[in-house]
């Protein structure tokens, strides 16, 4: 055990590495410690943030769904209903068209007929006039008896 | 290792490794050996550091500066777990005691008659490789460790209030009282120096100490009998041991002095 001036070249040794420790490798490291520090807070908060906001869209995505299925199943009803209207219309208005028709058709038989019928019974009249006169032997003004062979064709 | 001798006796073996490179005289003398090996190594330390704190990034640290990087967290920790307030100057210095004290131990830990067999080369008869083995070097930094403590205590409490201080407390602040108040803080405030310097020292003196007993079974080796197989057989597995006890042992007093000092400068700030 000896001191001697060694101790002082040693404090001075000391000293020195003490100021370039506390001026240049100190704060460098321990802010990019600090820094990364930090880093790894926002990544982790960010994570969370991330998986929260992903949560809430999947909920809205699936409420989303939801409503769309039930719209669509609502378009589908209302579209059936009206399907089934549109049916029923066109079937009653088919079977009114049918009636129409029938009852035109029918119209017209009877028209027919009675036209038929007129028809009959004035050939009928004139026949019968033009019997007669062979008969009487004797023209008959068809002009003059008009009115007896209208009475005549009425009878028949 | 110590075959290496040649035919110099036990004594003179340990009396030339306990003898340090020294030019001049009285107080004036310089141990080159201490002064050189413990330069060298606050340059290594202050390279490996500087290098890193260069380059440092938060991103993605590389393997070099996660490994700076751990050092510095663990130290910072230990530092604020002790010292409560800014810690920007006594972490650093704390990182300083730690590294420099644990390198300087390391030298330890070379094979003993290496470093001096290198120095002779370069011309130099003797050699003491472990700056923490002399003195000067654990005293130097205690000193300074003592002035520091002395600053904080100023800082924290003012001239007056540290005076104050050394007289009133333990006991009260009777005039009876100033003399045996003053007698016994002077002793606790040198025994923090002392006892930080000679803690380190006689731990690192003793294990070198140790190094070269065991160097000295080797001297025993002769030839091929029991005596020499036992000496052979003692230096290799004992030198073995050792210096795997001593691993932990350089290791620890560098985080004992460290741990230390922050304690003591964070006493100094503590009001009694």
């Amino acid at each position: 055990m000896e001191f001697n001036a060694t101790l002082i070249g040693q404090a001075i040794v000391f000293l020195i590495l003490i100021w370039f420790t506390v001026k240049f490798i100190w704060p460098p490291l321990t802010r990019a410690i600090e820094e990364r520090q930090k880093k790894i807070a926002e990544g982790l908060s960010a994570a969370d943030r991330g998986r929260q906001e992903l949560e809430e869209a999947k909920s809205r995505a699936d409420a989303i769904i939801r409503e769309a299925r039930e719209r669509a199943s609502q378009i589908i009803e209302q579209a059936q209903h009206r399907a089934n209207d549109m049916i029923e219309q066109a079937k009653s208005a088919a079977a009114a068209e049918g009636q129409r028709l029938v009852a035109a058709a029918q119209q017209q038989i009877e028209l027919e007929a009675s036209q038929a019928r007129e028809n009959l019974r004035r050939d009928v009249a004139q026949l019968a006039v033009r019997t007669a006169a062979k008969l009487l032997e004797r023209e008959i003004d068809e002009r003059a008896h008009a009115d007896l062979i209208n009475k005549l064709a009425a009878q028949i | 290792m110590a075959t290496e001798q040649g035919g110099s006796s036990s004594t003179e073996y340990i009396v030339h490794h306990l003898t340090h490179l020294k030019v001049g005289e009285g107080f004036w003398a310089l141990h080159l050996d201490t002064l050189i090996v413990s330069t060298l190594l606050g340059a290594v330390f202050l390279w490996i550091f500087y290098s890193a704190a260069r380059k440092a990034t938060s991103g993605v640290p590389g393997k070099f500066q996660a490994f700076v990087e751990l050092v510095v967290e663990f130290v910072d920790n230990q530092v604020s777990e002790v010292f409560h307030g800014n810690r920007g100057f006594v972490a650093p210095l704390a990182l300083t005691i730690f590294v420099w004290v644990f390198l300087m131990n390391f030298m330890d830990l070379l094979p003993l008659d290496y470093p001096a067999l290198i120095a002779s080369a370069a011309g130099a008869h003797y050699f003491r490789a472990v700056p923490t083995a002399d003195v000067n070097t654990t005293f130097a930094m205690s000193i300074t460790v003592f002035v520091l403590i002395i600053f904080y205590s100023i800082r924290a409490k003012g001239l007056g209030g540290f005076g104050h201080e050394l007289f009133t407390a333990p006991f009260g602040s009777h005039f009876l009282l100033w003399i045996p108040n003053f007698f016994l803080n002077l002793v606790e405030l040198l025994s923090k120096p002392i006892s930080l310097a000679m803690r380190l020292f006689g731990n690192m003196y003793a294990g070198e100490l140790v190094f070269m007993l065991i160097a000295l079974l080797g001297f025993t080796v002769a030839g091929l009998d029991l005596g020499s197989g036992l000496g052979f057989f003692g230096q290799v597995v004992m030198g073995a041991a050792w210096t795997i006890f001593h691993i932990l042992i350089i290791t620890l007093q560098a985080f004992i002095f460290m741990v230390l000092t922050v304690v003591y400068i964070s006493m100094a700030q503590a009001h009694h």
